[in-house]
């Protein structure tokens, strides 16, 4: 991370931010369900200038063979950068960054998967990034949680994710791409909305009452995020649900 | 292929129950850490090196510079690159091939602290600017994983920097200078389990717990990195009452090895 008094970018503009937005506010985001055909489970998620699409398969068969597991399922995930989805192109395939939030990512969802109810098998979720804005693992994982809710997966909640950082020494919620680069700390948490943490990173300078700080504020991020995550499930299958009343009637007709 | 240690059931509920009594496997509380010892210069052929010994686990670092071209977008800085070898020799659960995720995430973390710390003047590692500037290469070699080796690698990472010497005149370059350090990051661990936290986990502790949580602190008491591992919840609570312990077990670890 760039340190901040090697820019002049100034960060703030009559106490808003650079796109406009107070410094406990979340950039617009936008949740579809259901957008992959193929897929077990998938969702569409855009976080400001963030476009990351998220499928889920499984339970199903582990290949290879040998690492699956008596008692549970396993739950791998991919997350994955397209080439273009960055300023200077990225070169194709994992690199360490991404295979780094691939594990915390795993690790922020798989607490609340009921892995126990499908022994030797795998859930798999694939995490493409397509734009990238500074929080693209919050972003993966909120479109991954309601991907799996939308295979079926059992869960015992939603988990959501929101980043909190520093710039020009205010905390501020959600960062985008020029407060992350310029900014003095990104902290990116993961969640279940009764406020149990499941991921917690942090970069950057913060002393001990600005972690705090910045942990509280990306939990009221991430429990606005519940909502809208919620939201959109419950869009999904309502409509599911009132569609086969119609034809029913249809055929009683 | 199973990363995680095996652990007999058996020796789970025992350590569980000795939890429950406020007691650990090897009579330690449940902030205090193993003995820690750190031999610096143990390797002649690199420029700077630590073998840090955490009760059995030890890790040997080891630090190479040349010089390199700069990234694009800092052309006046040395560049710091941070790779760690889980080599099967140190664990039964640790294979031969390219580092897995946990080798990553380790070499990431450590490099974590190291770079958020701002521990190295990269500024005074530049050469020729946009052409030319030192490239630090630090090694991480895992030799016996006994717990804990994260706190380990941070330990054995920034104390072979502060006894690296830039091989200046190796390469035609002037006369060989000390790396200029400027802040002394530490990195505490704490897992989770049943509520109670226990700081420098042993192996045993480890295979018990869901998560890990790893604070990285500055000499001035900041925190400059954090990372939680494994799949487990905490309550922000918790995460703070490991933060104020970690400073503090951080400054103390700071004073007695790295401060002369």
């Amino acid at each position: 991370m760039i340190a901040m008094d090697e820019t002049d970018i100034s960060f703030f503009k009559d106490g808003l931010r650079l796109d406009g937005r107070r410094a406990d506010q979340l950039r617009p985001v936008k949740i579809e369900v259901g957008v992959l055909a193929r897929a077990d489970g998938s969702c569409y998620i855009e976080m400001g200038g963030n476009k990351v699409i998220a499928a889920v398969y499984g339970p199903r068969e582990v290949h290879p063979r040998h690492l699956q597991e008596a008692t549970r399922a396993i739950v791998r995930y991919r997350y994955n950068m397209a080439s273009f989805s960055v300023e200077d192109r990225k070169r194709p395939g994992p690199d360490r960054r991404s295979q780094e939030l691939s594990k915390v990512s795993r690790e922020a969802l798989e607490p609340v998967i009921l892995t126990s109810f499908f022994p030797r098998s795998v859930i798999d979720v694939f995490i493409e990034v397509l734009q990238a804005d500074a929080g693209t693992r919050t972003a993966g994982i909120n479109a991954a949680a309601v991907a799996l809710a939308d295979a079926g997966i059992p869960m015992k909640s939603m988990i959501s994710s929101c980043a909190a950082g520093k710039v020009a020494d205010t905390i501020i919620l959600d960062p985008m791409k020029e407060e992350d680069n310029f900014g003095q700390a990104d902290l990116p948490i993961a969640m279940t909305p009764s406020g149990d943490i499941t991921l917690l990173q942090m970069d950057g300078d913060l002393t001990r009452d600005e972690f705090q700080r910045a942990v509280e504020m990306a939990m009221k991020g991430a429990k606005d995020i519940y909502e809208l995550q919620r939201g959109a499930l419950v869009k999904k299958y309502s409509q599911m649900v009132e569609q086969p009343v119609r034809e029913d009637v249809h055929v009683c007709d | 292929m199973s990363v995680t240690n095996v652990i007999s059931e058996i020796k789970k509920d025992f350590i569980y129950n000795l939890l429950l009594k406020g007691e650990r496997i090897d009579g330690r509380t449940f902030d205090q850490y193993r003995e820690i010892s750190i031999q610096r210069d143990v390797i002649r052929k690199a420029e700077g090196s630590a073998l840090v010994k955490m009760g059995s686990s030890q890790v040997l670092v080891g630090v190479k510079m040349q010089p390199g071209e700069p990234f694009p977008d800092t052309p006046n800085k040395g560049v710091i690159i941070t790779n760690a070898e889980l080599v099967p020799l140190a664990s039964p659960s640790f294979e031969p091939g390219p580092p897995n995720e946990v080798g990553i995430e380790l070499a990431r973390v450590v490099d974590r602290g190291v770079r958020e710390s701002k521990a190295v003047d990269l500024e005074k590692l530049c050469i020729v600017p946009g052409k030319q500037v030192w490239i630090i290469f630090i090694d991480v070699h895992i030799l016996d994983d006994c717990g804990n080796i994260l706190d380990a690698a941070s330990l054995g990472a920034i104390a072979a920097l502060l006894s690296t010497k830039v091989p200046a005149a190796r390469f035609g370059l002037g006369e060989d200078y000390v790396l200029p350090i400027r802040d002394i990051p530490i990195a505490t661990t704490a897992i989770e389990f049943n509520d109670v936290l226990m700081f420098d986990p042993g192996v045993d502790e480890e295979a018990i717990a869901n998560t890990r949580l790893t604070i990285i602190s500055t000499a001035q008491g900041n925190i400059c990195g954090s990372q939680k591992s494994g799949a487990g919840m905490l309550k922000p609570e918790q995460i703070y009452r490991i933060i104020d312990i970690a400073c503090e077990k951080a400054r103390e670890i700071r004073e007695k090895f790295l401060e002369a």
